[in-house]
């Protein structure tokens, strides 16, 4: 046994010329899927990231249309709900306005329903005692060079105008996920631009804390039986139900790159089936001595099985390895084109893990047909043979 | 110099099907990549660039990059109505449209989880809208009536979403909408929109004001500039004037990058495991033919004949595959492609569409890979000594 694995690995060398360009060719394939699996990963990011004791109701139409305020009181009542807070999407942009990132106007208590912001308290406190304050996530603050203190200008889009804002926190997250791109200041400010115009105090969204997430499905019907029949109906869901809605906005891209992601596994698959055919092709008559030497079909397809193996793994070790450069490379390229488009961008452990299993697999379903070939070749046919 | 004839390269790469086969499918999809992100950025552009007329300006409010988000008072919109460059219609009115553009979410048809929603523009429309939209036809139905909860469904909003189709129904602002009529705009991002009447739209969204204007110029080469100045000596008014073909381009810029950015990574990662694909075959074939080489030499052919055959067979399977691709990727253009704009933070669909440059360019793509990893196997060829390759058993 240990002569057929000897033989695996010196078979896999032999012809050198054609195992690099094989594990070379694999190592693209590997690094086109995990590229893709990454870019996946970013779009399904909010989902990931989201809590089940977090709740959602916003306007039932669409995100743009704004809910009364007077709503916060009667969601309150609700038995089960912790806590009512509520934000509005500011939508301005900081001098560029390519450089997309989320600019959220909030109640003073938002930030405690996320634990996973992490700011320290003496920032949280100079946040919460200036009407002109701001905090700026970590990667954002790293994007635009701001410093706490910093006096930045945002354009508003929504609410036109410059808006001026002084940065009295940086926050970061304790997860590897958590968005670090945001941007929250009060709502107080938006609040009383609103009402300079006569319009009433509105907000974009509640977000609503929960304790005992399995009581979701009464509390979301609660809410939005409240407001059924009133000129604003909600819709309430768990925070994962509404990131899920992102999700499905993005529609096409993503059945893209999943069909993508396929015709990477198929090259894969056409590159290894080649190679292994080719090996096999000129190695016809050495399996025809071998089977004279009584080894079985069994040792063959060991023989192919292991090289297909011993390559695709060195392809998919390799890709691996500039995957990491790749995908931090196209993720800086990403924000230096249009801002904080993907909070997170990183190759994750899972994908590396799903990139190796599925080149794996890929090169062992590749060598099927070499094996049944060489194993149901007769042994005369075989050592008949001169190429 | 003698070539080595045509036939003797096309009967090799007959002789070995299975490798051929393999190669030529690996090239074609590497081509077929190619080609599909190339119709994709052109569809989209072409979606966009359809949607704006050269003719017309579109007002926002300053600041603003889109309609969804940008709003123009009706004290504002009445002075805009009376600038002189607006162009005076056959009826003899100015040819000015304000508009009410907001975004109302309803659930995609084909969505694989079965509850996947996204934003649908709504544009909320008076008589001169339909006017200023040239390309503009009406396919089935008819236009809303003023006053009426009815909509006009562009054909791929009407594909896309349920309840868009003629009788279907939609819900919004507590009232009840009907699909009463189909347009097609020249394959526009208008089709991907709702149209209804725009004081009814802008009701049931709360909204007193518009969201745009559009407006027919007298003369395109000069009054964007003239209606800008104009606005901007105007303390009554804070708007930012543009053709409206540069409105719907400049929309669509971040969603052009990031296709094209997530493109060019896959064209640039798939060509180059295509090329290591054609090089282990082109490898495969010197290597196999040893003798063969060995055999041409010594009847004469030189060294260049013998490079030049084998880049001859790689290039003959680069076109294989070239042309192969061409197959899927202009069926491809029968679908559709739809996505959230997040500058308008609304959904847009738009086809792949192909065009002879880009069919020719995917056809060069190809050549030129086959051309890379036909190089070092045909040089290799082309050096082989005469004896040691005769002698090769």
């Amino acid at each position: 046994m240990l002569h057929i694995l000897a033989l695996t690995v010196r078979n896999s060398v032999r012809n050198p010329l054609r195992t690099t360009l094989t594990v070379t060719g694999i190592a693209i394939g590997v690094i086109a899927f995990s590229f893709l699996q990454t870019v996946l990963a970013a779009y399904y990011f909010g989902l990931d990231a989201s809590s089940p004791k977090r709740l959602v109701a916003r306007h039932r139409v669409s995100l743009f249309n704004l809910l009364p305020l007077a709503q916060a009181a009667k969601m309150r009542e609700v038995p089960g709900v912790t806590q009512v807070s509520y934000g509005i999407w500011f939508g301005g942009y900081y001098r560029d306005p390519t450089q997309f990132f989320g600019q959220i106007a909030v109640d003073p208590q938002y930030l405690d329903l996320y634990p996973e912001f992490v700011l320290p308290p003496d920032q949280k406190q100079a946040y919460l005692a200036e009407q002109q304050a701001c905090i700026v996530g970590r990667k954002l603050a790293n994007r635009f060079d701001w410093k706490v203190g910093d006096k930045i200008t945002i354009t508003g889009q929504i609410f036109p105008g410059d808006w001026d804002f002084i940065i009295r926190g940086i926050y970061h997250g304790n997860q590897p996920n958590t968005d670090e791109t945001s941007m929250f200041f009060h709502w107080k400010r938006l609040d009383e631009w609103l009402l300079a115009r006569e319009q009433g105090s509105q907000v974009g969204w509640y977000l609503l804390g929960v304790d005992d997430p399995s009581q979701n499905s009464r509390i979301t019907a609660a809410v939005d039986d409240l407001f059924f029949n009133s000129t604003a109906p909600t819709l309430t869901e768990t925070e994962k139900e509404f990131n899920a809605s992102f999700v499905s906005m993005f529609g096409s891209v993503l059945t893209t790159i999943k069909i993508a992601s396929g015709i990477v596994i198929v090259i894969i698959l056409l590159i290894m089936a080649n190679t292994m055919m080719m090996a096999a092709r000129e190695r016809i008559t050495e399996y025809g001595v071998l089977k004279t030497l009584g080894f079985r079909g069994f040792h063959l397809a060991t023989l192919i099985g292991g090289e297909a193996l011993v390559v695709t793994f060195l392809g998919a070790v390799l890709g691996c390895a500039a995957s990491y450069g790749i995908v931090a490379m196209f993720g800086k390229a990403i924000e230096m084109n249009l801002g904080q488009m993907f909070p997170v961008f990183e190759l994750k452990p899972s994908t590396v893990a799903l990139s190796v299993g599925m080149a794996l697999a890929a090169g062992l379903v590749a060598c099927l047909a070499p094996i049944a070939r060489s194993v149901r070749l007769p042994i005369a046919q075989a050592l008949r043979r001169v190429e | 110099m003698l070539a080595i004839p045509l036939a003797y390269n096309f009967r090799n790469l007959m002789a070995r099907k299975v490798s051929t086969t393999l190669t030529v499918l690996g090239l074609a999809l590497a081509v077929a990549i190619f080609l599909v992100v190339l119709m994709l950025v052109n569809g989209l552009h072409y979606a966009m660039a359809q949607s704006g007329s050269m003719d017309n300006a579109v007002i926002l409010r300053k600041g603003a990059t889109s309609e969804t988000l940008s709003g123009v008072a009706r004290e504002s919109a009445d002075v805009v109505e009376v600038a002189p460059e607006i162009a005076i219609g056959a009826d003899g009115q100015p040819m000015v449209a304000a508009e009410a553009v907001v975004g109302v979410s309803l659930p995609r048809r084909n969505d694989p989880t079965g509850k996947g929603t996204a934003n649908v523009t709504v544009r909320g429309i008076v008589p001169m809208s339909l006017a200023l939209r040239e390309s503009l036809k009406i396919v089935e139905g008819r236009a809303p009536e003023s006053g009426k909860p009815e909509i006009l469904a562009g054909v791929s909003a009407a594909k896309g979403f349920k309840g868009c189709e003629v009788g279907g129904t939609i819900q919004m602002g507590g009232i009840t909408w009907n699909v009463v009529g189909l347009f097609e705009a020249n394959g526009s991002a208008f089709e991907s929109e709702l149209w209804g009447d725009r004081e009814l739209v802008g009701n049931s969204f709360g909204r007193n004001g518009f969201s745009s204007m559009t407006l027919r110029m007298k003369d395109p080469r000069l009054d964007v500039a003239s209606l800008q100045a104009r606005f901007d000596d105007d303390p009554r008014v804070n708007v930012h004037v543009q053709t409206e073909s540069e409105y719907f381009s400049s929309s669509s810029e971040g969603l052009r990058i990031l296709i094209s950015m997530l493109g060019g990574v896959l064209i640039a990662l798939f060509s180059m495991g295509a090329v290591m694909g054609a090089m282990v075959t082109m490898f495969a074939f010197v290597g196999a033919r040893t003798r063969e080489i060995g055999t041409l030499r010594a009847l004469g052919f030189s060294r260049r004949s013998i490079a030049m055959c084998f880049m001859i067979e790689s290039l003959m399977l680069a076109l294989a595959g070239g042309i192969v691709a061409a197959i899927p990727a202009l069926m491809v253009q029968r679908l559709t492609f739809s996505t959230t704009n997040w500058t308008t933070f609304t959904d847009v669909t738009w086809h792949f569409r192909a065009s002879p440059m880009i069919i020719l360019s995917g056809l060069i793509f190809s050549l030129v890979m086959g051309w890379i990893g036909g190089m070092i196997p045909a040089t290799r060829a082309a050096l082989l000594p005469i004896t040691t390759s005769l002698r090769e058993a």
